[in-house]
């Protein structure tokens, strides 16, 4: 501000501090505190506790694995800004997000190059080419997962969890839901699916942790509660009838909804504004078919879980949801003038 | 929110809006100052909505104060008179806030001048009947509101003659009052309900009487506690109704306040009337009563001069015509840092660039802001996050609005409801994008074609 003032034309001692005017239409007034950069941030704050228990169950394996993605992740975005000549968007912290979350949804034992292809996958195909942050149908992380779960599906299936006689005794063991899907498991494990010692993807095991970034996220009105609420209720639900009916132990509620990446996704990945709708309505069908896509790939699919492809479904029917949930004005649609 | 067209009160709120800093404590405390005559005052031939009014005096005519020095035929318009004893002059050109150029008659002081608490009295002293009021009829006083050149000191400076006219088909049974002044910074309203809410009590009244109404409400925000009480105090006995709402932007809209004043949703495209109401802000009702029980012309009113770009904000009693300069001179002038000159509001007023312009009777404030709050910011890719929908008080999706306009896609930006907009700017404030949406919209609302 000083520098503007050095150089402000000399006049007259009196005059030599007038004030400049500038005049703009209103509001003259914005938020200040609350832009996409602390959204961001928000995010990675609130990735915080499941990034702590990926480390504590998986120790190096996570470490390794958040670094490798965390970093493909920038030098992508980096690399492709600068190669479509556009202005510089590191600073947004959008690329560290989804770096962060592609590798939470990793298998532990991921070779590094798969979680790199990924993260260049998710930022040039699932971000970039769409014309950046804001731009894109899809969520990236997902887009560079499911790109590299069909590349390599050895490396990503079920068996990639486990290596028997690890001296990691966790990763010994199934991941709940195969274990599940198998008949293996008993529900008295409920409590090691709340703290997360168990297997799975790195970020996706304890769900007191997803629960406690998530709730932080929607206080701070950077992700809206009616997604992860819309999903968890749908989940609740379909498993719960069927439950009820059925009576089989693989669908039980809890289960269901403590297991697998169902709070990890509700909350951290459904919730990208970018790939999601915009109306409080939108945002209730979203969850709700969210959670509803989620158990159809559980119970009928082959897969022992269907987050993934459940979010990239929801991502590409949001723009028909946006269509379908304009909302009326307070006091009635305009009205047309003859 | 019920939505009877008979309710007569409301929950007090309304859903969304935003909550941005009041800033009212600069100015709340300030006792209203009498603004010094000027040497020459201005008053612009057009200053409220309508058609403009044509000069009566040739130049170098003696006038008194209070003196009739425009007028018009039209049924939409509204004289003006002059505040001060003096001489008129050749009819110039001024340049209003809103950017119009419109013609305006100066008038030169001469002689003796009512100044200082002396003209204070004269506008809002002695004696204001709450009762009696019987013998003034509803024509009388349709005719002296227009006489007096009465508009509505709200900002919009309707003229308040019109309202008053009664369609048959449509009756009104409330006459509310907006004392909400919902703007940052801007205290006049408040000011003047603390000092002098007599005149308000007997103007709503006899505004009631003009339209048939029978409820009568006053509605305060309650960040306003002196005047909620004042109000009180001065309504007793009175059929009028003290109703604080919540403090919240945009409350003094009449799409907000109905609703949560009366419970009562006015249709889109529609007037309050549809809904049997008339809105009035709370210095016309003042106006009125001056008008009816003085048969004083609207030739004063009181402006906040506030913001961190004010070395002295205050509240200001000035005559209509004294330029901007003048007041913010009585102020002790702009801090160096001061960046914008606002008439009205930061949510809604317009940015001045020329100082030496006068003040009309629509001029509610003038808000100066500093280099730190205008500060520009970069406009980054919309992420979609929806909050434009969660603070936009219509329940519009102003993003898509927006980008369908800059896009020009007027087809998409009516299906997004795009004329329903009334401008507030509470999608702009929330933005985390730094995207202009509002004024976005606005651009779109006047270059789309009408069909």
């Amino acid at each position: 501000m000083s520098q503007e003032l050095d150089t402000a034309p000399a006049s007259d001692t009196d005059q030599a501090k007038a004030p400049r005017i500038v005049v703009a239409p209103s509001p003259h007034l914005s938020e200040g505190s609350f832009t996409t950069r602390r959204m961001m941030l928000d995010v990675l704050v609130a990735l915080s506790p499941p990034v702590a228990v990926s480390i504590w169950v998986f120790g190096w394996y996570a470490v390794v694995q958040l670094g490798i993605c965390v970093i493909s992740c920038l030098v992508a975005e980096a690399a492709f800004i600068a190669w479509r000549g556009r202005a510089f968007t590191l600073g947004d912290g959008s690329a560290a997000v989804t770096g962060v979350i592609l590798a939470l949804s990793l298998p532990w034992s991921t070779p590094w190059y798969v979680g790199f292809i990924a993260s260049f996958v998710a930022i040039g195909i699932g971000k970039v080419v769409f014309g950046g942050l804001g731009q894109n149908l899809f969520n990236p992380a997902m887009v560079g997962r499911a790109f590299v779960m069909i590349c390599f599906p050895a490396a990503l299936g079920a068996a990639a969890y486990v290596l028997p006689g690890s001296p990691l005794s966790i990763v010994t063991q199934a991941t709940p839901l195969t274990a599940l899907k198998q008949g293996l498991v008993e529900s008295s494990d409920v409590l090691s699916l709340l703290i997360g010692n168990t297997n799975g993807s790195l970020g996706e095991t304890s769900a007191i942790a997803c629960l406690l970034g998530g709730l932080y996220l929607c206080l701070r009105r950077t992700a809206s509660w009616e997604i992860p609420a819309g999903t968890i209720l749908s989940v609740a639900v379909i498993s719960g009838a069927g439950y009820l009916i059925s009576g089989s132990s693989f669908l039980h509620p809890l289960h269901h909804i403590l297991g697998g990446a169902l709070l990890f996704g509700a909350f951290f990945i459904a919730t990208d504004p970018v790939s999601s709708p915009l109306t409080v309505k939108g945002k209730w069908f979203f969850g709700l078919g969210l959670g509803a896509i989620v158990m159809l790939l559980r119970l009928a699919s082959g897969y022992p879980e269907g987050l993934m492809f459940a979010v990239l479904l929801m991502n590409a029917v949001t723009p028909l949801i946006n269509r379908f949930t304009i909302p009326d004005p307070v006091g009635g649609p305009v009205p047309q003038r003859n | 929110m019920s939505a009877s067209p008979l309710s007569t009160t409301g929950p007090g709120t309304f859903p969304r809006g935003i909550h941005p800093p009041e800033a009212k404590e600069l100015s709340a405390s300030g006792k209203i100052e009498v603004l010094p005559t000027p040497k020459e005052v201005k008053i612009a031939l057009l200053q409220h909505t309508g058609a403009p009014c044509e000069a009566i005096h040739k130049p170098r005519t003696e006038v008194e104060a209070g003196a009739m020095v425009g007028s018009s035929e039209a049924f939409v318009s509204a004289p003006v008179h002059s505040p001060i004893a003096g001489k008129t002059a050749k009819t110039c050109s001024v340049t209003l806030p809103n950017g119009r150029h419109v013609p305006a008659v100066p008038i030169k002081a001469t002689g003796e001048q009512l100044e200082g608490d002396a003209l204070f009295e004269e506008i809002f002293g002695g004696e204001w009947p709450t009762s009696g009021l019987e013998r003034y009829s509803a024509d009388e006083i349709r005719t002296a509101t227009r006489e007096a050149g009465i508009v509505g000191l709200g900002g919009a400076a309707f003229p308040t003659h019109v309202k008053f006219a009664v369609n048959p088909e449509k009756p009104i049974d409330t006459l509310l009052i907006n004392g909400c002044e919902c703007e940052p910074y801007l205290n006049a309203d408040n000011r003047l309900m603390i000092e002098a809410p007599m005149p308000m009590i007997s103007g709503t009244m006899l505004a009631a009487r003009a339209i048939g109404a029978e409820q009568m409400v006053i509605a305060i925000e309650d960040n306003k506690p002196e005047a909620i009480a004042a109000a009180r105090k001065a309504a007793e006995g009175s059929p009028v109704r003290i109703q604080p709402v919540k403090t919240k932007y945009p409350m003094g809209g009449e799409k907000q306040l109905i609703p949560a004043a009366l419970g009562r949703i006015v249709p889109t495209g529609g007037l309050p009337l549809d809904v049997g109401v008339v809105v009035m802000n709370v210095g016309t009702a003042t106006a009125v009563a001056r008008a009816i029980l003085r048969g004083k012309p609207l030739t004063h009113r009181v402006v906040s001069v506030s913001g961190r770009g004010i070395v002295s904000p205050k509240n200001i009693l000035a005559p209509v015509g004294a330029t901007y300069q003048e007041l913010i001179d009585l102020a002790d002038g702009l801090t160096p840092d001061a960046a914008r000159v606002i008439a009205g509001g930061p949510m809604m007023g317009f940015a001045l660039g020329e100082l030496d312009t006068p003040i009309t009777k629509g001029t509610s404030g003038i808000v100066v802001l500093t280099e730190a709050e205008v500060r520009e910011r970069n406009e980054t890719n919309c992420v979609r996050c929806g909050h434009c929908v969660d603070v936009c008080p219509l329940h519009l999706v102003p993003t898509r609005i927006a980008l369908a306009s800059r896009a020009r896609n007027w087809d998409l930006a009516k299906r997004y409801h795009m004329m329903a907009c009334m401008e507030c700017g509470c999608c702009s404030y929330a933005c985390p994008a730094g995207i202009p949406l509002v004024q976005l919209i606005r651009t779109g609302k006047a270059s789309a074609p009408r069909a």
